[in-house]
């Protein structure tokens, strides 16, 4: 049964305030474009050093890549794309919504939900990268991570994100690191990416949106 | 948005925005080995049918455990309806026992609206929060979840609803399939006709957003989806038509006139199906019927309504 995709839900994904032009303009510049693009190749490099995914070991686990929507989903496109370039081997590439395991749920209004897919063969035995843009509490990966354990049971999960601004709420830590920013509570991080926002950047605004 | 009660309170955005949710939940639940979400943990969800069903109990139930609501199901002919209890307190007491939705189907139309009513004011006197009733069937007037799920179906089958001609065959006057589905479906865009003998179409139909034709042979070649429906003999009071016979040829979808349709045109059937009535056995089992895949889509069409209903914190009513 062929579900086509719907086209209006392709385009400019999630528009909250965090990343309209004015809030933008508010804030400090982080990471400029060219540091983002830097920050992504290095995280694959790492990523293929850690993994080893291009030893042809035949004992060597599968890689997959789960970005966590939206922004996070494009990242893992970007990294899976890094890494065939640098390594030769491309990883499987799948999308993970989180909304449905969110434990904030009843406290906030309703959100619409994202596009999960599992790359063919599945999360089993695999070794799952989770990829999302800003590590602030932990909580969207706890989310993630029971997701997970709906869909299989990886060999193990690590997490890449392209910022950790710190003020975990729960013992959860990032193995790939683009950019560590300590920031107060009251601050907010936007990050922005060409695929969503026209360009990339991260910027630090003083005041955390209402 | 508290309860689901008509259709026509549905504006184009919100009717999207559910089907883009249920194709959202088929794709989060595809090859899945535990078909299992928390989105609802510690919720509990309360049919409360006073007339038979499968599929649409059935497919409220699954969706409602399949997000880890806890379902109970409630039928009239079982519980103490049948001792003559009120449909008001059979309403009230389910809910002071614990239900935060109530899926009520009747056979008086208003039956919902009724309930939705009583809840809202008992709610209002006793400063609590009032639980989401979804209409699954009241009367002849509305049923809500079959138009969604029908649109989703036709959306997944033609592509897009938008300037689509959908054609509903038979007993219009009986059916609250066909009043939800001609609404929702003027809302995304299509054009709807309906065929149906004069003494199968309601008082006012003319009133209606779709065009009215008598000849199904007329009207099959141009149609896109063609809806069949089920003659309802048991809310029929006297002779609608001369006999089944002679409504099956003139009204029932054979494999000749199957032949009629477009090759990309769809068949859909709300169920249940009455075959050699208003559906040939052959048609209903021919690739062109969508008939399971509405049954799929149900599921996935209860779980989005589920979800919209009773997570996140209600904004204050207008």
């Amino acid at each position: 049964m062929a579900v086509p995709e719907r086209a209006a839900k392709t385009g400019a994904g999630e528009t909250s305030q965090r990343h309209t032009p004015e809030w933008v303009a508010a804030g400090r510049e982080l990471l400029s474009p060219s540091d983002v693009n830097r920050t992504v190749a290095r995280i694959a490099h790492q990523i293929i050093e850690k993994t080893a995914l291009d030893s042809g070991d035949a004992d060597a686990p599968r890689v997959v890549l789960m970005g966590i929507p939206t922004r996070g989903t494009t990242l893992a496109n970007r990294l899976a794309a890094k890494i065939e370039e640098f390594s030769g081997v491309r990883p499987a590439l799948g999308s993970l919504d989180i909304t449905l395991y969110r434990d904030d749920l009843r406290s906030r209004p309703h959100r619409p939900l994202e596009r999960t897919s599992v790359p063919d063969g599945g999360i089993e035995n695999a070794l799952v990268v989770l990829v999302d843009d800003v590590l602030f509490s932990g909580r969207t990966v706890r989310s993630a991570l029971d997701g997970l354990r709906d869909l299989g049971r990886p060999r193990a999960v690590q997490l890449a994100v392209l910022i950790d601004r710190g003020h975990r709420e729960l013992p959860i830590r990032a193995d790939y690191v683009g950019k560590n920013v300590p920031t107060s509570r009251a601050e907010d991080i936007s990050v922005l990416l060409t695929e969503h926002d026209g360009h990339d950047g991260v910027y630090l605004h003083q005041e955390a949106q209402a | 948005m508290k309860h689901l009660l008509t259709v026509a309170d549905l504006d184009r955005g919100t009717a999207t925005e559910l089907l883009d949710e249920a194709e959202r939940f088929e794709q989060a639940l595809l090859g899945r080995e535990v078909k299992k979400l928390p989105t609802l943990r510690g919720r509990t969800v309360m049919t409360v049918f006073y007339e038979n069903s499968t599929r649409t109990r059935v497919s409220f139930e699954v969706a409602g455990k399949w997000m880890s609501a806890d379902v109970i199901n409630v039928s009239a002919s079982s519980s103490s309806v049948s001792k003559g209890e009120s449909l008001r307190d059979t309403a009230l007491t389910l809910h002071a026992a614990g239900a935060d939705a109530l899926i009520v189907r009747h056979p008086a139309s208003g039956a919902a609206h009724q309930i939705a009513r009583w809840m809202e004011q008992w709610a209002r006197e006793e400063n609590r929060a009032a639980p989401s009733i979804i209409n699954a069937g009241d009367g002849t007037h509305q049923h809500p979840t079959q138009a969604l799920l029908d649109a989703l179906t036709l959306r997944q089958r033609l592509g897009d609803i938008e300037g689509k001609r959908i054609v509903l065959v038979g007993d219009i006057l009986h059916s609250r399939v066909a009043r939800s589905n001609v609404i929702l479906l003027n809302t995304l865009g299509a054009e709807v006709v309906l065929v149906a003998p004069r003494t199968l179409l309601p008082v006012g139909v003319e009133a209606w957003p779709c065009r009215v034709a008598t000849s199904l042979d007329a009207e099959l070649p141009g149609a896109d989806a063609v809806m069949m429906l089920r003659v309802q003999a048991e809310r029929m009071n006297g002779g609608f038509f001369p006999s089944a016979r002679e409504y099956s040829i003139n009204y029932g979808l054979s494999e000749r006139r199957l032949g009629l349709l477009g090759d990309d045109a769809v068949v859909l059937h709300p169920g249940p199906m009455l075959r050699g009535m208003e559906i040939a056995s052959a048609v209903a089992d021919s690739p062109k019927a969508a008939v399971l895949q509405q049954v799929t889509n149900g599921v996935h069409m209860r779980m989005a309504v589920l979800f919209r209903l009773l997570v996140g914190t209600q904004e204050v009513a207008a």
